[in-house]
């Protein structure tokens, strides 16, 4: 969706603002906060995409007034009341008051270093040959889905040339098709894609600038 | 506080860093959910104290400062490293959650490279731990990719201006490590010495080394 997280060339937010002391949390909920979120990824019942777009489709004004870990919150507070795992009365008391759904997985102390260590690899085999080659000029495709996507809207409809290929990955758009498991699962080609300032920017840009982005193969098409 | 916005007159609660005797809304909402989420057995709150301690204690820019200055000493860690970054730095023990696909991005006398997260905060938690409140703030996602050098002063860092500045936006599952060039003059240094010259920042290209 063109939600305000989509922030590559937007203006107005003022300067970087670097903490002199970096605290690695500013008070003690936002680490519970991370933690929890990291921890209830584990019950299987959405995905990194899934949980992506419920960040993203927070109110604007909610996504923007609102600190990191606080939107971790608001989104998992969401996917949670979507799927039946808790209601809003049981959110505001901190009480349980209707029975837990089966999830697929508890993190304990024994199991959570492992989970850790594995992450979520995303590479899946792909059978289909690339479409597109090193060195080959694609354009970004003039797109602008209803759901979750990766292809930021500041290289849409611009040429680039592609940088490297990573093989087969799950495809995020498609992969937010199916809300809860068993999962829509499609893969594609991955790319990485260098665009050049002036392309992007115009003529005023810098001309020593490059961006790159990675691209899904059905984000791009061949330029003729 | 890592509000998004970068002027902090906020209307709505935030933790009140000088004021204990009252709970914030967030802290009231956060323990209200925690408590419920035991309850209701979908976490372990054992499970929660060891995650917050592996990114407080264990993991953090030590790993990637240890990858770099490998790479630094040893000509064919680094050859590896740029070709497959992802079994090269697993070979150090570093692996998992926000690091599962990884690019080394190597600096060189006419490129910079710049990593940045437009669209989210995806960084590479492996080697550099949990991100800044600058990467994840607005002002860094949304200038980052138009005016880098303009973002680079905010951090004190010029370069020159017939430099090549390649700014890599993370909107896949693909992390990326900025490799810095080595100081001159650091020949005879041990591996750990030339780790602790490395900083977080020049990992991620707001900084050189």
């Amino acid at each position: 969706m063109n939600g305000v997280h989509d922030m590559g060339g937007q203006q107005g937010f003022g300067p970087v603002l670097i903490e002199t002391h970096e605290p690695l949390f500013h008070a003690p909920w936002e680490s519970r906060a991370m933690a929890v979120t990291v921890a209830m990824g584990a019950s299987g019942q959405w995905n990194i995409d899934l949980s992506r777009a419920a960040r993203e489709s927070l109110p604007p004004a909610t996504y923007l007034s609102s600190s990191y870990y606080e939107i971790w919150v608001r989104a998992l507070e969401k996917l949670m009341l979507e799927r039946d795992m808790v209601t809003r009365a049981e959110l505001a008391s901190g009480q349980m008051s209707t029975p837990p759904i089966k999830v697929s997985k508890v993190l304990t102390r024994d199991t959570v270093d492992l989970a850790l260590k594995a992450g979520s690899p995303t590479e899946r085999p792909i059978d289909q040959p690339a479409l597109f080659k090193v060195g080959q000029k694609v354009r970004a495709r003039n797109m602008h889905p209803q759901g979750h996507t990766r292809l930021p809207r500041y290289v849409r409809g611009h040429v680039g040339t592609v940088v490297s290929l990573h093989g087969g990955h799950v495809f995020p758009d498609g992969h937010t098709l199916h809300a809860s498991p068993p999962f829509n699962v499609p893969v594609q080609w991955l790319y990485t894609v260098v665009f050049d300032g002036p392309t992007l920017w115009g003529e005023h840009s810098d001309p020593t600038l490059e961006v790159t982005v990675d691209a899904w193969e059905s984000y791009l098409e061949a330029v003729v | 506080m890592s509000s998004l916005s970068h002027d902090h007159d906020h209307d709505h609660a935030h933790p009140h860093d000088h004021d204990h005797s009252s709970l914030s809304d967030m802290e009231v909402r956060v323990r209200a959910l925690e408590t419920l989420l035991t309850q209701k057995g979908y976490i372990d709150p054992a499970a929660i104290d060891r995650i917050i301690e592996t990114y407080e204690t264990e993991v953090g820019p030590h790993n990637g400062a240890q990858v770099v200055a490998k790479a630094w000493a040893e000509p064919e860690f680094k050859a590896w490293l740029l070709k497959d970054a992802t079994a090269a730095i697993a070979s150090l023990g570093f692996t998992g959650r926000q690091g599962e696909h990884m690019v080394a991005l190597e600096n060189t006398s006419d490129q910079h490279n710049m990593v940045v997260c437009t669209l989210c905060s995806c960084y590479p938690w492996p080697i550099l731990g949990l991100p800044p409140v600058w990467y994840k703030s607005a002002a860094y996602r949304s200038r980052t990719v138009l005016e880098p050098r303009k973002v680079l002063a905010d951090f004190g860092v010029t370069l020159p201006e017939s430099t090549r500045i390649r700014v890599w936006d993370s909107t896949a599952e693909l992390r990326y490590l900025v490799l810095p060039k080595r100081p001159d003059g650091t020949e005879h240094l041990s591996q750990a010495e030339l780790a602790s010259l490395v900083t977080r920042d020049a990992m991620i290209g707001t900084a050189l080394v």
